[in-house]
């Protein structure tokens, strides 16, 4: 199977990095540059985003002008990258909802995930397990060192 | 002189009880995390960081201190016993270690890693110590424009050093500056990239992008694979541990390699224990008797490059301590910690806090001490953590990292914030971004937007002041050549080979 002609990651990525560039530069022109006591707070953010977008076009022209360097690497692994990205979407949720539901129930929820969906572990044993990390959390973060996490409608 | 009346101070602080226990905590502590694969001190540093805010600053740094070079000695067990290092900078070390392993000497290989350890780490503490002060008087000296070359020197080298791709790293580094721009001037009021949020006015706490590029990053990337590597046996017993005098005899010049290489290495920002223990394994090759046995399990080929791991750490504490500025991820962490704690690492620091100078210097002479008595009879033990499966360990970083953050704020805004910088970690690992120019960016950001906008107002906004001052226009130019020299053909290839060979 042949690669595609160039690394996509590095063009989708050197393009989101230019558009921060831009962003950048935009932005700081709203500041001043310089003024009577010396450089102002536009000098510097202005420097790092210029640099910024010409590095950016670099990486982007470099990849598209010099394809197929990558010489017999492993094709995506789409799988991996969805099982990473399923595993973040959990922990985002679970950030979500620390405010609804409290921090131990939701580390518990998030644990439970992770064993049961992500690696298919036995419904029974992944329960001992969450339940296991929230009480060990809070007898160490809460009793132990007087942490206030957190808390839900039940308390904890 | 000074530096024993110094030392003898710090042993007074470091032989205290209460921080005796800290220094323990965090040589077991460094072990553990250095013996899982997957999870390094940059990460452990990170996420246990918020926890020290109530401790006093001494026991607290050395503490993570202890983290820190005690996860070196951690990292080689994975790497001879699983060919899997714990750590990047154990890398090399699979190369003989494993072999040894397979051959039936494993018990001798992780024995000899501990002793060149701890060689070569109390020989990385005294180079700190003696080298510290001089530099720091010298360091003196040094205004805004000093400042503001040696910090692009410093991020120069990172970027050289840092990844295959330099735009790549450079690209990282500016990331860097420009979170580390957000909220309000230092100068002015003017508010910067705060996006309409009053949350951004202060700006994002370094804690929470660490935690989330190093800790999360890390842990959604070894997500993508679901086996573990299969574990050779654990040699039992204390007499299986220790070399034969024909091994240890072997391992002479190895020992005096990897101390020497390690230190000087470490002084130099950017290069880091992993470019280290591969030069100093080089070295060793070059010299051997028998350069084509390396690889075959040699027992000088763990212990040059394990020896270099830890006398690095020694090493890297020298510009971080008297100049502030780090060069790799885990010192920039380590930076991060002085300055929540209200430190200011520089010239002035031993003059200022010499208790908590030397009281790290000593500290870390007790602790390589520890950690030899540890980790000579407690292989058998750490390696049993080996045993502990994924499913168990992420949630519980996952867990630490949220309340590591939590704790720092109480704002449900940074959590949220910690899922967006966990993304990033990913999406940096998964397209070969290096996350040690971001970190170092973000850290020397607001110090290096100070120091060159004070410069040009001692210069009237004259940028010629940057290289009309011998010691600035010096270090400029030496970064400017750095950053080009990949340009050069030859030297591109050099470099890239010295990475590709560091794994």
């Amino acid at each position: 199977m042949t690669q595609s002609t160039y690394n996509k990651g590095d063009v989708i990525s050197g393009a989101v990095l230019a558009a921060l560039g831009v962003y950048i530069i935009t932005e700081a022109r709203n500041w001043s540059f310089t003024s009577s006591e010396g450089p102002g707070p536009a000098f510097f953010p202005i420097w790092y985003g210029v640099a910024m977008v010409v590095l950016s076009l670099l990486l982007v022209a470099g990849s598209v002008l010099r394809p197929s360097v990558n010489k017999g690497t492993a094709p995506t692994n789409w799988q991996g990258i969805g099982r990473a990205l399923t595993v973040w979407a959990a922990f985002a949720a679970s950030v979500a909802l620390l405010n609804v539901i409290g921090f131990l129930m939701s580390f518990a929820l998030l644990t439970l995930f992770i064993m049961v969906v992500m690696y298919g572990r036995p419904l029974k044993q992944s329960v001992i397990a969450a339940v296991g990390n929230a009480v060990g959390f809070y007898l160490v973060f809460v009793l132990a060192l007087g942490l206030s996490l957190p808390v839900g409608p039940l308390g904890f | 002189m000074e530096a024993l009346l110094g030392l003898a101070q710090g042993f007074a602080v470091a032989l205290q009880p209460m921080n005796l226990f800290w220094c323990f905590v965090g040589v077991f502590l460094g072990t553990v995390i250095g013996v899982l694969p997957g999870l390094g001190p940059a990460a452990t540093i990170a996420m246990l960081l918020p926890l020290t805010y109530s401790m006093p600053p001494t026991s607290a740094v050395i503490m993570l201190a202890g983290i820190y070079y005690g996860a070196k000695y951690g990292g080689s067990t994975t790497a001879i016993l699983l060919n899997v290092p714990g750590e990047s900078a154990s890398v090399v070390t699979c190369l003989d270690g494993y072999q040894m392993a397979r051959k039936g000497r494993g018990g001798a290989a992780l024995g000899i890693a501990a002793i060149s350890s701890f060689v070569a780490g109390t020989v990385g503490v005294v180079g700190l110590m003696l080298l510290a002060p001089p530099l720091a008087k010298f360091a003196l000296t040094f205004s805004s424009p000093e400042y503001f070359a040696l910090m692009s020197l410093g991020l120069a080298m990172v970027v050289l050093l840092a990844g295959a791709s330099m735009i790549k790293a450079l690209l990282a580094m500016l990331v860097g500056l420009w979170i580390a721009s957000m909220g309000i001037d230092l100068f002015s009021d003017a508010s910067r990239f705060t996006f309409g949020t009053t949350h951004l006015l202060d700006g994002i706490d370094f804690v929470i992008v660490a935690i989330g590029v190093f800790a999360l990053g890390e842990v959604l990337g070894n997500m993508e694979k679901r086996g573990q590597g299969t574990l050779l046996p654990v040699p039992k017993g204390l007499r299986n541990l220790l070399p034969t005098m024909a091994e240890l005899k072997a391992c002479r010049f190895a020992f005096v390699n990897g101390s020497v290489i390690g230190f000087i290495i470490g002084v130099l920002p950017g290069a880091g224990s992993t470019i280290a223990s591969f030069i100093s394994y080089g070295v060793e090759k070059a010299v051997s008797r028998h350069p084509e046995k390396f690889g075959t399990g040699v027992p000088e080929g763990v212990a040059a490059p394990e020896g270099a791991n830890n006398s690095e750490t020694g090493g890297s504490l020298v510009p971080l301590l008297t100049l502030g500025i780090p060069g790799s991820g885990t010192t920039a962490i380590l930076l991060a910690a002085f300055i929540l704690w209200g430190l200011r690492p520089g010239p002035l620091m031993i003059q200022d806090n010499p208790e908590l100078f030397w009281g790290l210097v000593a500290s870390m002479y007790v602790g390589n001490v520890m950690l030899l008595v540890l980790n000579l009879p407690l292989i058998p033990l750490f390696a049993q953590i080996l045993k502990i499966r994924d499913y168990l360990l992420y949630p519980i970083i996952f867990g630490i990292s949220l309340i590591g953050v939590y704790t720092v704020s109480g704002s449900l805004f940074d959590c949220a914030m910690l899922a967006v910088f966990g993304l990033l970690g990913y999406l940096m690992r998964r397209l070969d971004y290096p996350s040690a120019p971001l970190i170092l960016g973000l850290v020397l950001g607001d110090s290096m937007e100070r120091a060159l906008r004070q410069s040009l107002m001692m210069s009237s906004g004259d940028l010629s002041i940057l290289v009309s001052r011998p010691i600035s226009a010096t270090m400029l130019i030496l970064a400017v050549v750095l950053l080009f020299l990949p340009l050069f053909r030859k030297a591109n290839t050099w470099r890239i080979k010295a990475l590709e060979e560091n794994g």
